[in-house]
């Protein structure tokens, strides 16, 4: 199909919202849009962050998803236990490939699960004693630990434990930080507001803790790298940027990050911030508390880079601005090498996206500096602010969807046919059967790190070995390939 | 009565920030906007327009403040 008018993608939405009984078509159309770049606030076309409907399938997580999972998981020398029954952690342990670097189980703790194993009578008579206890044997058995979290599952509002009291109790006997997240994955409509919950604590119990104490020694330099998770490594691909160009990374949030980062992060210049969803609360506090000032970057594809580096380059003196031109000389022939490699076989495929977090309007550029066009895209749990954002990346009369159901993406697919599509893995195996080529966007297919120049090497190369693979031509029985083939030459004769 | 978070902007402009709402707006015009105060009736570029007490001086950016709806 070639590119759709914005009538034409108007109509598809219809046409697939037909099966639906009224209130729910109405629904969901607020949902579903054909992108106009003349819009200037997404709340006039799309309506986000809302509850999905019962009986929808809906590929969104919970609010101990957004906390334990994404923003405070990734944090290496902390324990965090999921305080409840065991699925929760034991179901998400190491799910996320955020990379770190230690001993996992001496003083990393990133893949291990610490579960409180809640039980009946945990139930009925509260769990705060069994709490205590365990955070007491954990410090035992992992002394090298530098603080506790206690992520809380649903059980735990629910039956009203006060998780407060015992964290306050612990840390003073322990000496170390002891917080209490009250994430319970009930609250909110998806993982997003767990993200929030875990930003507003680590505000009230970890980032003043050095506020009085000046031994660390900043230089006009410093910057952090927040809300960038080290999928395969991505954090990594972007510092090694930053410190050519002659910056110094104080910080990771979260991926591959510590405690005393965290607590470090006030004193820095500048504030890096990749994943605007999951970590903009945290950057305005300390924007508003401590006066360092954030900018979101983009580090997907060699244009984006490009700019995001002269802009971050744009709050530091001559040495850093002449630093970023730098790097991006250094890099431009390896680039260059790899899209005259990909482009020409990759050039005008067609893309559709559905993603959380940042990456359904931050990966466009990458697409776009291979030649492919991304003709649809859409968030999982994001809110007008992203769709804002969204709408200028976006070509005008794409389609953007958002929380978008099974039934309506692989109504979207069939008639829009992309040539490629970048989701989860809970969509992954439909659309391979479907016969179309697809890559994992949120794990990179357990390939990566897709950040940065040295990513999108490897972003090109993963994604020209999924859509150029042979076997999409396999999809169709031999027997039903010739007879189609008979039918063609019939017809024509 | 919203808490509203107000930062400058890289344009110069104001942005009006309500969290709950995930609301981003430019502030076009302020009733009072000099060094002794800043505040009064508040246009946005939406359209929209909220009210705040006078504050004097006028505060430092970024900060929350709590406005109230016209």
């Amino acid at each position: 199909m070639s590119v759709m008018t914005h009538e034409e993608t108007e109509a598809l939405i219809q046409e697939v919202l037909e099966v639906y009984p009224e209130t729910a078509k109405a629904d969901r159309a607020k949902h579903l849009t054909a992108n106009d770049q003349e819009v200037e606030q997404s709340k006039k076309c799309i309506t986000s962050n809302r509850k999905s409907l019962p009986g929808v399938m809906t590929v969104r997580g919970c609010a101990y998803a957004g906390s334990k999972g994404v923003v405070w998981g990734p944090i290496k020398d902390m324990i965090h236990i999921s305080h409840g029954p065991v699925g929760c952690g034991q179901y998400s342990r190491a799910g996320r490939r955020n990379y770190y670097v230690g001993s996992t189980g001496i003083n990393t703790f990133g893949t291990m699960n610490f579960t409180s194993d809640f039980q009946e009578k945990d139930i009925v008579f509260g769990g705060d004693k069994k709490l205590e206890q365990m955070i007491m044997e954990m410090n035992q058995l992992f002394p090298l630990n530098k603080g506790i979290t206690v992520q809380s599952e649903c059980p735990i509002g629910l039956i009203g434990d006060d998780i407060e009291a015992v964290s306050k109790r612990t840390a003073k006997e322990l000496e170390k930080p002891v917080v209490p997240v009250r994430c319970e994955g009930f609250r909110g409509v998806s993982q997003s507001l767990g993200h929030h919950i875990a930003n507003d604590a680590i505000r009230d119990w970890i980032l003043d803790a050095r506020d009085n104490d000046n031994s660390f020694e900043s230089t006009p330099y410093d910057v952090t790298i927040i809300g960038d998770y080290n999928i395969g490594g991505d954090a990594w691909a972007s510092r090694t940027l930053l410190e050519e160009m002659g910056l110094r990374v104080i910080a990771q949030w979260s991926g591959d990050g510590t405690l005393a980062e965290m607590e470090n992060t006030p004193k820095a210049k500048l504030n890096l911030l990749h994943c605007y969803r999951s970590m903009n609360y945290i950057s305005r506090h300390m924007e508003e508390k401590y006066g360092v000032p954030w900018m979101e970057y983009n580090f997907f594809g060699p244009t984006k880079i490009a700019d995001s580096l002269r802009e971050i380059a744009g709050f530091f003196d001559d040495k850093i601005k002449a630093g970023a031109e730098r790097v991006i000389e250094k890099y431009q022939a390896e680039y260059e090498a790899v899209i005259a490699k990909y482009r020409p076989r990759l050039e005008g495929k067609k893309v559709m996206l559905y993603v959380g977090g940042l990456r359904p309007r931050h990966i466009i550029g990458a697409y776009e500096d291979l030649g492919m066009e991304v003709v649809g895209t859409g968030y999982e749990f994001a809110h007008n602010d992203d769709y804002d954002r969204t709408i200028k990346e976006m070509g005008n009369a794409t389609l953007i969807y958002d929380d978008v159901t099974g039934y309506e993406f692989e109504e979207f697919v069939k008639r829009i046919k992309p040539d490629l599509i970048g989701s989860g893995i809970k969509e992954k195996y439909i659309f391979q059967k479907m016969g179309i080529p697809f890559r994992q966007m949120h794990s990179w297919d357990y390939s990566g790190p897709y950040h940065g120049y040295d990513g999108f090497a490897i972003f090109a190369r993963d994604m020209d070995m999924t859509l150029n693979n042979p076997c999409w031509n396999k999809i169709k029985a031999p027997w039903l390939q010739a007879e189609e083939s008979e039918t063609a030459t019939a017809a024509a004769a | 009565m919203p808490n509203v978070m107000i930062r400058a902007k890289n344009n110069g402009k104001l942005l009006f920030y309500i969290a709950k709402k995930d609301q981003e707006d430019e502030i076009e015009s302020v009733e009072t906007d000099t060094e002794e105060a800043w505040g009064g009736v508040v246009n946005l570029t939406d359209g929209s327009q909220y009210y705040i007490d006078p504050i004097s001086p006028k505060p430092k950016f970024p900060t929350t403040l709590r406005f109230k709806r016209v």
